[in-house]
């Protein structure tokens, strides 16, 4: 049997802004015998939250012109930002089901000579590794588990929202994401607003950044007065971008410094995988980059590698 | 009735202003009818009781009301609802959607009030500099900067992602559709008001 391929969908922010992400989930697929194809000229999803608000036919015409890159190649497509993951899902669900919008973005589509056909799926990385792999061979690679290093969670929306829709998870008591991130062996914290959104979505984080980044302070004042934790994984780089560079932005907007190491969870795994944090550029992210800090090694239990 | 009686210090969130009736004789449902088009077929169902508001994590820092937007467009109150600035304010995080017990689809109804406040002309400019990232690179945060391409040298992969930053034929693919669903205009006509 031929190893499992997807064209793997990149968007905006993983490329753009934390390219370790890119290079983590590449070492992750190989690690776990899946392949990931390059998607040629696949564009911004476009943002589920940005587009989608403006206008819902251009929203889901340029969503579809993406999706028929995949089609044309007839692999499904993998994606680990949770936007990306709701325009592209979204739109393939909607137009495989709404015969009024179909038409109307196929005619749109015929304009540069594309047509949307509803041969492929869309997936996670999430469901790409909980449901293509398992949780068990995930575990039989981990090499490096995370003993003793506290582990908070940001499964992020629009994974599993809506969930009569998307029927993923139970959106008020998740556990797929947790399962996912447990096999690394670190500690799972609770905290009570682990489930509210990071603040960036819906176009608010450009709208207004300083009520957009209220959100993600809840979540790390809301973290730290259930005991806090060493790190914080997210299934998304938007989310990603939100929570770490957000630090950053807190820190001078409401000046409360919060120094949190956050993870995407192919990041985790890389790491939980055995891979050195050089292999993939944990450095890189731009909390470091713009404090000029390194991660917390210590509090990661990662060793530091003198160079 | 005057609101003197609450004093500088405290944040006035309320007033205690009468406020005009209401008048409704012949209800307008078009703005209904044009909301449920895309927002779900629900919204007549709303009872108003509020589990939106009450899970909104929007609603608890901002004036942000997922029910009054909600009774409002039932009221026909167009103009009230695609003018008001904090219709922006919702992340689209659907926790609304899936607590509400009449499965009204709230986040599925701002977004198509949303849709028509831009069609008519409410646009935010950061907003409108964000859709015209999209049309001139193919994406809203673009790789923009050579440092941007340093950084993804730096951990090991190539310069230039396989995406439409290395692809302007596919730049010119949203353009025309840009062009044909008339969504270049909506952000022309937002700059020439500036």
């Amino acid at each position: 049997m031929g190893k499992k391929s997807f064209y793997h969908f990149l968007g905006c922010i993983i490329p753009h802004r934390y390219p370790s992400v890119e290079k983590a989930v590449k070492l992750v697929f190989e690690d776990l015998g899946m392949g990931l194809l390059d998607m040629e000229g696949a564009t911004c999803c476009p943002a589920p939250g940005v587009f989608g608000s403006f206008d819902r036919i251009t929203w889901a015409t340029i969503a579809a012109r993406n999706l028929t890159i995949a089609e044309a190649g007839g692999y499904p497509i993998t994606t680990g930002c949770n936007g990306c993951f709701a325009s592209l899902w979204d739109a393939n669900y909607e137009l495989k089901h709404d015969e009024e919008l179909r038409e109307a973005v196929n005619e749109n589509l015929a304009e540069i000579d594309r047509e949307f056909k509803g041969t492929i799926e869309v997936w996670h990385y999430v469901d790409a590794l909980y449901s293509h792999v398992g949780l068990e061979k995930i575990r039989e690679k981990v090499t490096r588990p995370f003993k003793g290093v506290r582990m908070a969670l940001h499964p992020g929306c629009h994974w599993m929202r809506p969930k009569i829709l998307k029927q993923k998870d139970d959106s008020e008591r998740p556990h797929i994401f947790r399962e996912i991130c447990e096999t690394s062996g670190a500690e799972y914290v609770p905290y009570k607003d682990e489930l509210i959104c990071c603040g960036a979505g819906g176009a608010v984080r450009t709208a207004d950044l300083k009520i957009s980044l209220g959100f993600t302070k809840q979540k790390f004042d809301s973290l730290i007065e259930a005991g806090g934790a060493d790190m914080m994984i997210t299934p998304c780089p938007f989310c990603q971008l939100q929570l770490d560079a957000g630090q950053v932005e807190i820190q001078k907007l409401y000046e409360e410094e919060y120094t949190l190491d956050i993870l995407h969870v192919v990041e985790l795994l890389a790491l939980a995988f055995g891979h050195e944090p050089e292999e993939f550029g944990l450095k890189t992210h731009l909390q470091y980059m713009q404090r000029k800090t390194e991660p917390n090694w210590e509090r990661l239990g990662l060793e530091v590698k003198l160079t | 009735m005057n609101s003197n009686i609450t004093s500088q210090s405290v944040l006035i969130l309320t007033s205690a202003e009468e406020k005009s009736v209401i008048v409704i004789d012949a209800p307008d449902d078009s703005f209904v009818q044009m909301i449920k088009r895309t927002g779900g077929p629900n919204l007549q169902s709303c009872y108003q009781c509020g589990t939106c508001s009450g899970s909104c994590p929007a609603g608890v820092r901002t004036n942000f009301l997922v029910r009054g937007i909600i009774r409002k467009a039932l009221l026909g109150l167009k103009e009230q609802c695609i003018s008001a600035p904090e219709l922006w304010y919702c992340t689209t995080c659907y926790t609304c959607t899936d607590r509400c017990p009449q499965d009204v689809k709230p986040t599925d109804v701002i977004k198509a009030i949303r849709n028509i406040a831009v069609a008519e002309g409410y646009m935010l400019v950061p907003h409108q500099k964000v859709a015209l990232k999209v049309l001139e690179t193919g994406h809203a945060v673009p790789l923009d900067k050579e440092s941007w391409e340093n950084l993804r040298e730096s951990v090991g992969i190539e310069r230039v992602p396989p995406n439409a930053s290395g692809h302007p034929e596919a730049i010119e693919e949203i353009r025309k559709i840009a062009k044909k669903t008339g969504f270049d205009k909506l952000i022309e006509a937002k700059e020439e008001e500036q």
